[in-house]
């Protein structure tokens, strides 16, 4: 009976989730990174990942170092798709730089907050690294180990933060509430008021990801747009195209789908084929599947990105650090483009996976496509 | 003599029962998303429900092949994660090798109930840890395969299996080919553990291998064919969940505790001994009404969670519990 009853509960548990409640809507920072959408950037023409927003610069003359040098970099995790390119986007950019580079060594923390403040010691006690790069896995939990590894050498940080400044720079697209303000802007123009969206959302309680909507929910209400419902899907397919199927068999008209990432655009609108309607607006992101649904069925959509050429950057910026050029800092915001319908035919790109993020910044890249999954 | 009839008398009363607690409860949950949605009771929006159900149903009547025999099947989703991702990769967009690849995919989930079965009879490891080793391995080698993000494409011909829904058919109006899938599959696992000696069988080893064993049942096939036909109906939800939805890399995540909950909510016994065929589909269409149920209702995401787990608690506590005191 013990037994059972245990069995039960473990069963009951895997269907539980947390939901954090927490204030993700912050209007000083929507206003910030809404001007940050419209700045132009400065740096090189065409190469986003080496391009910045706003004026900030570091001083890096006390770092620099002569000869070949070691970088080390300390991965959250290969979880995603989205990582999955990113690390590509790293290790090609790092090949460019194989005369200065004696060698990049990269740690994988599996996603586990403990794996990555022991891998980031270990980095720093052994003693090769001559900087290093840091994909946080949270924010919190890895603030201590960044602050310890920046008492003994150069730490670049992108992507998540930390809860410090002792990093030379960090390095991040506009942000979350940037990806909202670009999806929720276009489906509010499409849209008349009154009219329904239904919102499609990965997990609660991811940051990067509560911005967005709440920056789109922002939006929306403005407008007078009506937020038929706000789903949690976790990535799956399945499940996406399950929830909107639901949606639509309630009877209620959905005229939009804003969606916080884009890698299961394709299934919310099969679900719309599927039951013979008319494609909604639709906010997608970057990824291919999409890009090319789009194309083909002359969709009314838009795809903001969180481009993984920032990981690009992560290097660039590393071995700027060690030449002692200046770089940007402390923060060193990217541009965040949006694929629109007058760019869309030039993200298409046959070759390659389903889920490949198309603002890679990777295609002049050594191995491009077959290092990212893509046919020759 | 006198103590036959009362023995046979007591097994068949639980089968009974098994069928009436998932039966009672879906009609009952299926009754409240008509209550909220009356168009559910169109015979249309039956048949998607059915099409949707599909995999679940498929995947609890494999897993209840392996719970009658007094096991668990942990690796089912992750097999089935592996036949999506495995077919995207082999087939890459080309029609013509759909057909060889669904082959090669039941040939390769064969291989992994054999595996589990063979590991769990002859090396004796408790089949929750066997088959949470080959699902960590079967998780593994799919995420080494494609490199952690979906690749390849699924034509249409593989797609329609979980997708192609005919319309304008004579009676029923809409016929999906997933649940014409799920009625074929569901008429075989029921012809093996009624049409066959191997249900009573199955159920003997799961009530008492050791008397099982004596009365000259082979254990031993039993239970591996029991692994091999879980393995195989993990395929089918794999291929229908492909289908329905296309590639994704985590498309089997946490269908193998949904399809031992389906099984329990139906009246199945964990360790074994009691359930019939019946016990999964209804289980697993009672399962499945509750995640349609929650959907509709609209509720908070976080307070849904908390309505399944207690109504999950719930349904299974209630259906041993009843089964405890009759028995």
């Amino acid at each position: 009976m013990t037994l059972r009853g245990l069995l039960a509960t473990t069963v009951a548990l895997t269907f539980a989730s947390q939901a954090l409640a927490q204030d993700f809507n912050d209007p000083a920072e929507f206003k910030k990174q809404r001007e940050q959408l419209s700045m132009t950037p400065q740096g090189p023409e065409g190469q986003p990942w080496a391009q910045h927003l706003g004026d900030g610069m570091v001083d890096t003359a006390k770092y620099k170092k002569d000869g070949q040098v070691t970088l080390c970099f300390s991965n959250a995790g290969v979880f995603n798709p989205w990582r999955v390119v990113g690390l590509n986007n790293l290790n090609a950019e790092a090949e460019l730089h194989k005369d200065r580079l004696k060698e990049l060594i990269v740690v994988d923390a599996e996603g586990k907050d403990d794996k990555q403040i022991s891998d980031i010691e270990a980095l720093v006690s052994g003693g090769k690294c001559d900087a290093l790069i840091v994909s946080p896995n949270t924010t919190a939990a890895l603030t201590p180990a960044v602050e310890a590894a920046c008492a003994k050498l150069p730490v670049i940080v992108f992507d998540r933060g930390v809860n410090t400044s002792c990093p030379v720079t960090y390095i991040h697209p506009v942000g979350g509430y940037g990806f909202g303000i670009t999806s929720g802007e276009f489906i509010a123009s499409k849209l008349k008021k009154g009219d329904n969206v239904l919102a499609l959302r990965i997990m609660p309680g991811v940051d990067v990801l509560e911005t967005r909507y709440s920056a789109a929910k922002n939006i929306f209400d403005e407008a007078g747009i009506n937020v038929v419902g706000s789903e949690f899907t976790g990535s799956d397919r399945a499940k996406t195209k399950s929830v909107v199927e639901d949606y639509i068999n309630r009877g209620e008209k959905i005229d939009a789908v804003w969606m916080d990432a884009g890698d299961t655009a394709t299934a919310a609108l099969e679900a719309f084929e599927d039951a013979g309607l008319p494609y909604p607006v639709i906010s997608g992101e970057d990824q291919q599947d999409f890009l090319r649904k789009w194309q083909s069925e002359k969709l009314t959509a838009i795809g903001p990105s969180y481009p993984t050429y920032q990981w690009r950057t992560a290097v660039i910026a590393a071995l700027d650090v060690l030449d002692g050029k200046q770089v940007p800092g402390p923060e060193w915001v990217l541009p965040q483009p949006a694929i629109t319908e007058d760019v869309l035919a030039e993200y298409i790109d046959d070759r390659m996976p389903p889920l490949h993020y198309s603002l890679c910044g990777c295609q002049e890249l050594p191995g491009y496509p077959e290092l990212w999954g893509g046919k020759k | 003599m006198t103590t036959v009839p009362q023995t046979s008398l007591s097994l068949r009363r639980p089968e009974r029962l098994a069928l009436n607690a998932g039966l009672v409860i879906f009609v009952a949950l299926y009754a409240a998303i008509a209550f909220l949605q009356p168009n559910y009771l169109e015979l249309g929006l039956f048949m998607n429900f059915l099409r949707r159900a599909a995999p679940l149903v498929i995947l609890a009547c494999g897993q209840l092949y392996v719970i009658l025999t007094g096991g668990f099947d942990l690796s089912m989703g992750a097999v089935a994660t592996l036949v999506v991702l495995a077919a995207s990769i082999l087939i890459n967009g080309d029609p013509d090798t759909t057909w060889a690849v669904i082959g090669a995919l039941y040939a390769m989930g064969i291989a992994v109930g054999l595996v589990n079965g063979l590991v769990v009879t002859f090396l004796k490891v408790p089949s929750i840890i066997t088959t949470l080793g080959t699902m960590l391995l079967v998780n593994g080698l799919a995420l080494a395969w494609s490199g952690g993000a979906a690749r390849g494409d699924l034509p249409d011909n593989f797609r329609n299996l979980g997708r192609l829904v005919w319309r304008d058919v004579p009676v029923i109006g809409t016929l999906p080919l997933a649940a014409v899938v799920l009625a074929g599959f569901v008429a075989l696992v029921w012809f093996g553990l009624n049409g066959t000696v191997y249900g009573k069988r199955a159920l003997a080893v799961g009530d008492n291998p050791r008397a099982a064993e004596l009365a000259g049942t082979p254990v031993a096939a039993t239970r591996i064919l029991a692994f091999v036909v879980s393995a195989v109906s993990a395929v089918t939800a794999g291929i229908l969940i492909g289908g329905f939805s296309g590639v994704s890399v985590n498309a089997g995540e946490g269908l193998e505790l949904q399809a031992i909950a389906a099984c329990v909510i139906g009246g199945a016994q964990l360790l074994g001994g009691r359930g019939s065929i019946w016990s999964a589909v209804f289980g697993a269409l009672s399962l499945f009404a509750l995640f349609t149920l929650l959907n509709l209702l609209g509720l908070p995401q976080a307070l849904r969670d908390s309505i399944q787990g207690l109504i999950l608690i719930a349904a299974v506590g209630a259906s041993t519990w009843r089964i405890r005191r009759r028995t």
